[in-house]
């Protein structure tokens, strides 16, 4: 059960001569929820994107070190494209595509290529479903996925991340602006993916993390000051850091 | 200081009442006396034959023809272009194809008529036969003329486009490729359409260039291989020599070429106003 999905090793990254993230080891264990916590500026996002290769983007980014999804090396011989299908990501702001609802949730299974429209409406369904909005959108799944508001754009956002089916899903600070009602629907609709995915999300709410995660990292100045099961690290954090972040006694 | 802004502004707004008040003054009772539906729809132009005869059909279609002509050339080509310049161009090339697009929106019309006359007319006669002066010709030509517009335009679209939809779609997996087709560019949309028109309008309202290259036979349209006249170049062959109704058939002309250009406009106008809602 407690099988290790993601193992991170000695991983260094420097944007150009700033150095983001320092020595970081962690092993992020299947089918469990941990959470990325810290101050900002301190690299959670950093970390998160370097999971899925989000930051190849940034041209002056450089990585050494070795991340192993299922024990694979995922800065080797890899495609990239297949390890986005695998780890699946939803972003701080909801970034739904100005099409429909559908053709927003359909894009990850075109892009790999299903194009049977039963099969589609299949995936489109199921997802959303998925994602607790089916009921709210239903109705207008053609319509456009802009008309909507953020709290249902992000678990359109949460239900095109999972129509690809991926493996692993990072959520960066997905609740961050939303009200407290489609916040809790958020967490809810984590709880409930926990079994079939392995789900690391980045908060700076603490109840959040307590509410939802399994594992809890703190993060300082691009380290990993304390990673333990979040119920200890809560009640009785080892690091003095780690009290004061968590008592918001830290800036 | 601010009357001098208001002085200036009221001598462009003075300028466009002239134009118009000019243009439909001589030109409405023309049209009055000709008839309107002989002159829309004749398809007869021979202004020296007795009794004249005022038809300007053939020309709109000839203005209409090399205009949708310049359309199927540039916007294809232009979309491309501005896709490699916004996601494709190494910034070494960028330094040098930005301001060599930038100069061709520059050149004089008359230096593309020449281009036109000496390269593609001989270029289409050789290849497809007909003498060379044709709707396919002035087509080339017009929709290499609308690049720098269609260009331009659709390349500051597509920049607009925020970079988290270009993310987002990378993150499901998609390639830059498909990412840049099935998610910038519909994001995009709005502003390409608005290229396509600025680029009809500066197609329509072409003249020197066509008349180097189109043939200028007053009759409707053959075959893309056979020649034709546009509404601008019906009104530059015969002004300097037109009198009386001839003349004022020909202002008309004018009042129907600006009908058109406010037509495209106003859907210039609309698309950039839902663009912006
Ligand atoms: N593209 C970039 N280029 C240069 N520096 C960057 C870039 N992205 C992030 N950084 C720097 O790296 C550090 C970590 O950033 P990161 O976005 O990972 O922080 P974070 O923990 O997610 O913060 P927040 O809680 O505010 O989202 C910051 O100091 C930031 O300024
Ligand atoms: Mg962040």
């Amino acid at each position: 059960m407690n099988k290790e999905k993601i193992k991170i090793t000695g991983i260094d990254l420097y944007y150009g001569d700033f150095q983001a993230l320092k020595n970081i080891n962690m092993i992020l264990p299947q089918n469990k929820i941990t959470a990325f916590i810290g101050p900002s500026g301190c690299g959670k996002t950093t970390l998160l994107k370097s999971l899925n290769r989000m930051n190849d983007l940034i041209s002056d980014c450089r990585i050494s070190g070795e991340i192993l999804l299922d024990g694979q090396n995922i800065y080797e011989n890899i495609d990239v494209n297949l390890l986005r299908k695998r780890v699946g990501m939803v972003f701080q702001k909801p970034n739904l595509f100005p099409m429909s609802i559908y053709d927003n949730v359909a894009y990850g299974p075109r892009t790999h290529g299903i194009r049977s429209k039963v099969m589609l409406d299949e995936i489109v369904e199921k997802s959303l479903v998925r994602a607790v909005i089916w009921d709210e959108v239903k109705d207008r799944i053609k319509k456009s996925a802009l008309s909507l508001s953020g709290g249902q754009q992000q678990r359109i956002c949460i239900a095109r991340a999972l129509a690809v089916e991926p493996e692993v899903l990072l959520m960066d600070e997905p609740t961050s602006a939303l009200d407290p009602v489609s916040t809790s629907k958020i967490e809810e609709l984590v709880l409930e993916l926990k079994n079939d995915y392995t789900i690391i999300i980045v908060t700076h709410n603490m109840q959040q993390a307590v509410r939802v995660s399994d594992k809890t990292a703190f993060f300082l100045l691009g380290e990993i000051v304390e990673y333990r099961d979040t119920e200890s690290i809560f009640s009785m954090p080892e690091d003095k850091r780690t009290e004061d972040y968590i008592t918001g006694r830290f800036g | 200081m601010k009357n001098i802004f208001l002085t200036a502004a009221l001598v462009t707004i003075f300028a466009i009442m002239l134009i118009c008040v000019f243009l439909f003054a001589n030109g409405i009772p023309a049209m009055k006396e000709i008839g309107l539906p002989e002159f829309l729809l004749g398809t007869d132009w021979s202004p020296g034959d007795v009794p004249a005869s005022f038809g300007i059909y053939p020309m709109i279609l000839g203005s209409i023809s090399v205009t949708l002509g310049a359309v199927l050339f540039g916007v294809p080509i232009g979309l491309l272009t501005a896709v490699f310049m916004a996601y494709y161009c190494p910034n070494g090339l960028y330094k040098v194809l930005k301001p060599a697009v930038e100069l061709l929106a520059g050149i004089p019309s008359v230096v593309y008529g020449f281009f036109g006359l000496m390269i593609l007319v001989p270029f289409v006669r050789n290849l497809f036969g007909g003498n060379g002066n044709s709707i396919l010709t002035a087509s080339i030509l017009l929709g290499i003329m609308i690049l720098p517009t269609v260009i331009g335009v659709s390349e500051s679209a597509i920049r607009a486009v925020p970079d988290q939809y270009y993310e987002g779609s990378l993150a499901l997996g998609a390639t830059h490729e498909r990412t840049v087709f099935f998610t910038i560019l519909p994001a995009a949309s709005s502003g390409i359409f608005t290229a396509v028109v600025l680029g009809i309008g500066r197609a329509i309202g072409e003249t020197m260039a066509v008349i180097m290259v189109a043939g200028n036979q007053a009759r409707m349209p053959a075959g893309i291989l056979k020649g034709i006249r546009t509404m601008t170049a019906n009104i530059v062959l015969e002004m300097g020599y037109a009198a009386d109704l001839h003349r004022g058939a020909l202002i008309a002309t004018g009042v129907i070429l600006l009908l058109f250009i406010l037509f495209i406009n106003i859907t210039f106008y609309l698309l950039k106003r839902r663009a912006t809602i």
